[in-house]
């Protein structure tokens, strides 16, 4: 009778896929990941090529073809989206719309997520009066009503690009403060904070090598959201006229220039405010996904 | 003799998993009469638990059990109605769960949630249910029972929290009572007050108990009966003596071995160990779940298993001794 | 519980100190307050008298003071372009933008809290799938935009609805629904996540074990607990909802704080917009300190620590 040795024959059962593999898995199982990847990079593509892609001018007027519809509205392919009050093509000025757009969502969430996760990691690391100080100030900044204050910074300084970016860039770190603060202090309580600490490392060493990695995808989860929601405020700014000044093609400001025709030519308001729904959505699901994909529940 | 109280037979609970289906718990089969004591012992995940809340039907939506019986004083378990189950459970048939911390509802108070069990059942006031409550509490030794009532669980220790949970799975004196591991999360201390109060209470009110442990200390002391469980299988079941006796898997040796015992364990020398991991349950699973721990296993341990009977003592293995009397364990 | 009453109003106070002296500030965001008031051909005296007519010429510490002052006793300054008191433009429009957000919030709550049950207890279901679905369009959907769209379809296509004002209930349907339609997902998901939590918790298992119906279990047991953090979102969702209503109120041309707001801001009436970003900040400041006595009170174990 031979002898079965019992750990050979469990070695197969025991060696799975590694975590690259099953992280690769999941992200090419997760379908809002992917669709709203997809729909981000091929935005993104068509942001950067605008001058290319573009088949006008965006600023180009035309008196003589105002208010062109769209070809599947009884239009022509010389303006496939038709064009607006002014006359100039409103599928090249959708195409720079979204360099608008994605910029403000860019650089917004670029400035508010280094104050924010500045913030937050300060209050989560040290403790006591910084986390006093920095909750005080995320309180302080979430009691302001951010449309508001928005608009009257903006109407103040003089509505452009510059300034809505900076603007939005300064309201918007209140999640990232929250949310960095919040996984800082997860982090922090483990060992191999305490291990670095005991061998005698620096703190902004231990800020970068440790914590930051550690936190690295609850940021790029903000990221998303808080790019998302940049991207709807300089929509709702230019749109109440006090964003993105004209004649700046923005999708905010182009569903704002085409309200007064909206009775007789409802596709003036309807192709920007899809667009910037299907970006908003993209970006969400994006974010979504990678919540799903990275968090830690599912990484057992 | 009558019939038993429970009578189960090839309990099987199936898990849908991503690759496949997860063989949790196959063929089981023991009986209990009133006023006995049975233990489930085996390690985490042996399908002890699953078993227990297979009894008492409250096994989550992925879950398949089916069983040829399993029967409750005659009903049978496994065709009873929604309502029909929800009447033996907490009337008759109770469970005491492993975790007092999380077990008690946050949100009502200690009266409320064990007046809540008789009202579910009887036909009595609130005031009787709360005097009965306050009776119960007295019983499982909590003082001051009457300003308890008020208090909400957040305001008692773990081990206050697992005495108000035996009251309550005794509010409406059941027939059968089953504690999933009830003192594992307790203190040491603690631990001993509290099996002494189930099992004294237990014989008391001439209640059947599944009392579900990995503490053979425990089980030596209150079982009547033993059922040892290994990887959703019962590899060996029979009377508490016999078991600690003539322990006949080598996987019940191989627990007794991990454990001093006064009179068995030699002085000086080592306790056991069990080698080796849990096989996977996933897919087909065929022969011994024990081969391959088992310092016997041979290429026959993957073939159809024999169940061995000597009266109420049961166990599976492909010698018809269990190899009893190997010395090849004693240097593992 | 009074303790922490306590520290927390102590918070609210400190934080609505804080955001007087911002909103007070943005005053001065543009330089020179005088220069802007006067316009872009006032010469150099008509400036210097504004400047001492409105006391510009004082620190702005000093300033801050006064204004704070009189603003606690209710007196915001004089509006600059309407030239009524500030106060009582206000106090007219609030009444609207009130409504507004307790029509929204209810809205909100109505539909996403049983959504949110039904899709925690059937995952998967179709129930779900559709929960999820307004959700997720709900966090990307521009309200300026629904808003048109609705006023397209209900007010212009089938003519339900009046598309603008103020003057009847039905005129609130459309931006009733706009404005929850903003607070519904992230409560809708709390709901969910809260009910998914509670249903897999030990105590639920315990009240099956003793026999309580599915009934009693999901609404007695799981939603008494689930629902504790739904309330505080909800406050700060309504907190948001009112900063929010400029944009709503100016699509459906609701006269109400909202409408206000966005006029005074075109019109650099500064007074104005201080005093309502000072307001709308209090209403959030306060909804929040409510939530948290409220929440204090729902939860046991914060009620007798």
């Amino acid at each position: 009778m031979a002898s079965v040795t019992p750990h050979d024959r469990l070695l197969d059962e025991i060696t799975g896929p590694t975590p690259g593999q099953m992280l690769r898995k999941r992200i090419f199982g997760h379908q809002g990941l992917l669709i709203g990847l997809v729909v981000l990079i091929l935005l993104t593509l068509v942001a950067i090529f605008a001058p290319l892609l573009a088949p006008h001018d965006p600023y180009a007027q035309s008196l003589m073809n105002r208010m062109v519809p769209p070809v599947f509205m009884g239009g022509t392919w010389e303006h496939p989206l038709g064009t607006d009050h002014l006359g100039r093509d409103y599928l090249s000025r959708l195409i720079y719309g979204a360099r608008v757009s994605l910029l403000i969502g860019a650089v917004a969430a670029l400035i508010s997520g280094v104050i924010g996760t500045a913030m937050g990691v300060a209050a989560g690391y040290f403790g006591g009066k910084v986390d006093a100080v920095v909750t005080f100030l995320i309180n302080v900044r979430l009691a302001m009503p951010v449309v508001l204050v928005a608009l009257a910074v903006v109407a103040i300084l003089g509505g452009s690009l510059e300034v809505v970016i900076v603007v939005l860039g300064l309201l918007l770190w209140d999640r990232f403060a929250v949310v960095m603060r919040a996984s800082t202090m997860q982090v922090r309580r483990r060992e191999y904070v305490a291990a670095a600490q005991v061998i005698g490392a620096s703190t902004p060493r231990i800020l970068l090598s440790e914590i930051m990695p550690n936190i690295a995808n609850n940021l790029i989860v903000v990221v998303t959201l808080e790019m998302a929601h940049a991207i709807l405020l300089e929509a709702a700014l230019s749109f109440l006229g006090l964003g993105v000044q004209p004649p700046t093609p923005s999708w905010g400001l182009m569903v704002s220039e085409g309200k007064n025709m909206m009775l007789f030519e409802p596709w003036l308001v309807l192709i920007p405010g899809a667009v910037l729904f299907v970006l908003v959505l993209a970006i969400n699901l994006m974010g979504d996904g990678l919540r799903d994909v990275t968090a830690p529940e599912n990484r057992s | 003799m009558t019939d038993p109280l429970l009578s189960v037979r090839n309990l099987t609970m199936d898990i849908p998993v991503g690759g496949g289906t997860l063989h949790a718990v196959r063929g089981i089969d023991f009986d209990l009469n009133r006023g006995e004591t049975l233990c489930i012992v085996g390690e985490s995940g042996s399908g002890k638990s699953l078993t227990s809340l297979a009894l008492m039907g409250l096994l989550g939506k992925g879950i398949q059990r089916s069983a040829d019986r399993m029967t409750f004083d005659g009903i049978e378990l496994t065709k009873a109605s929604k309502r029909q189950m929800r009447a033996l459970r907490g009337g008759r048939m109770s469970m005491i769960f492993q975790e007092p911390m999380t077990s008690l509802n946050p949100a009502y108070t200690i009266g409320d949630q064990l007046a809540e069990a008789l009202l579910l059942h009887r036909t009595v006031t609130r005031e009787q249910a709360r005097a009965r409550a306050v009776e119960l509490l007295e019983k499982v030794g909590i003082t001051a029972a009457e300003s308890r009532l008020s208090q909400y669980p957040h305001q008692l220790s773990g081990g206050l929290r697992q005495r108000v949970m035996i009251a309550m799975a005794l509010m409406c004196e059941p027939e059968l009572i089953i504690a999933d591991e009830p003192t594992t999360a307790l203190d040491v201390t603690i631990q001993a007050q509290i099996l002494r109060l189930l099992y004294d209470l237990g014989r008391e009110m001439n209640m059947a108990m599944i009392l579900i442990t990995h503490d053979l200390g425990v089980v030596a002391r209150v079982a009547d009966k033993v059922a040892v469980m290994y990887a959703g299988e019962l590899v060996e079941t029979g009377p508490v003596a016999e078991i600690f006796n003539t322990p006949s898997h080598p996987y019940t040796r191989g627990l007794l071995r991990c454990i001093p015992l006064p009179g068995k364990t030699e002085r000086g020398k080592s306790l056991g160990t069990i080698p080796g991991i849990v096989p996977s349950l996933v897919g087909s699973v065929e022969g011994c779940v024990f081969r391959t721990r088992c310092p016997h296993a041979t290429m026959e341990c993957r073939g159809a298993i024999p169940q061995h009977h000597d009266g109420e003592h049961a166990f599976r293995c492909i010698f018809a001794d269990g190899k009893r009397h190997s010395d090849k364990e004693l240097t593992a | 519980m009074l303790q922490f009453i306590l520290k927390r109003l102590g918070l609210a106070v400190l934080v609505a100190f804080t955001v007087s002296f911002i909103s007070f500030s943005l005053l001065f965001l543009s330089g020179d307050p005088a220069a802007a008031l006067a316009g872009e051909t006032a010469s150099g005296e008509d400036i210097e008298a504004i400047r001492r007519l409105y006391g510009f010429d004082r620190p702005m510490l000093v300033q801050y003071g006064d204004w704070l002052m009189s603003a606690l006793r209710g007196d915001f300054g004089e509006s600059y372009y309407f030239k009524l008191p500030v106060a009582s433009l206000i106090g007219d429009r609030l009444g609207v933008t009130m409504l507004l957000g307790v029509c929204g919030i209810s809205f909100a709550l109505l539909t996403a809290v049983p959504l949110g049950v039904v899709a925690a207890i059937r995952p998967n279901s179709i129930i779900d799938r559709i929960a999820l679905f307004l959700s997720v369009a709900g966090q990307a959907m521009p309200s300026f935009w629904f808003g048109l769209i609705l006023i397209v379809v209900f007010a212009i296509q089938l003519g339900w609805l009046p598309p603008s004002g103020a003057a009847t209930w039905k005129h609130f349907i459309m931006p009733t629904i706009v404005l929850g339609y903003y607070a519904m997902p992230a409560i809708m998901r709390l709901t969910r996540a809260g009910m998914l939590d509670v249903l897999s918790s030990d105590y639920i298992r315990t009240a099956r074990a003793k026999g309580a119906n599915e009934t009693r279990v999901l609404f007695r047991h799981a939603l008494r607990n689930a629902i504790i953090p739904v309330v505080s979102l909800a406050a700060v969702q309504m907190g948001f909802m009112l900063g929010g209503s400029i944009v709503v109120e100016s699509i459906f041309a609701l006269h109400g704080a909202g409408y206000l707001a966005w006029e005074s801001i075109a019109r650099n009436d500064l007074p104005t917009v201080q005093a309502l970003i000072l307001i709308f900040s209090m209403f959030y400041i306060v909804f929040t300190f409510l939530a948290d006595v409220l929440n204090a009170w729902l939860d046991p174990r914060m009620r007798s620590s």
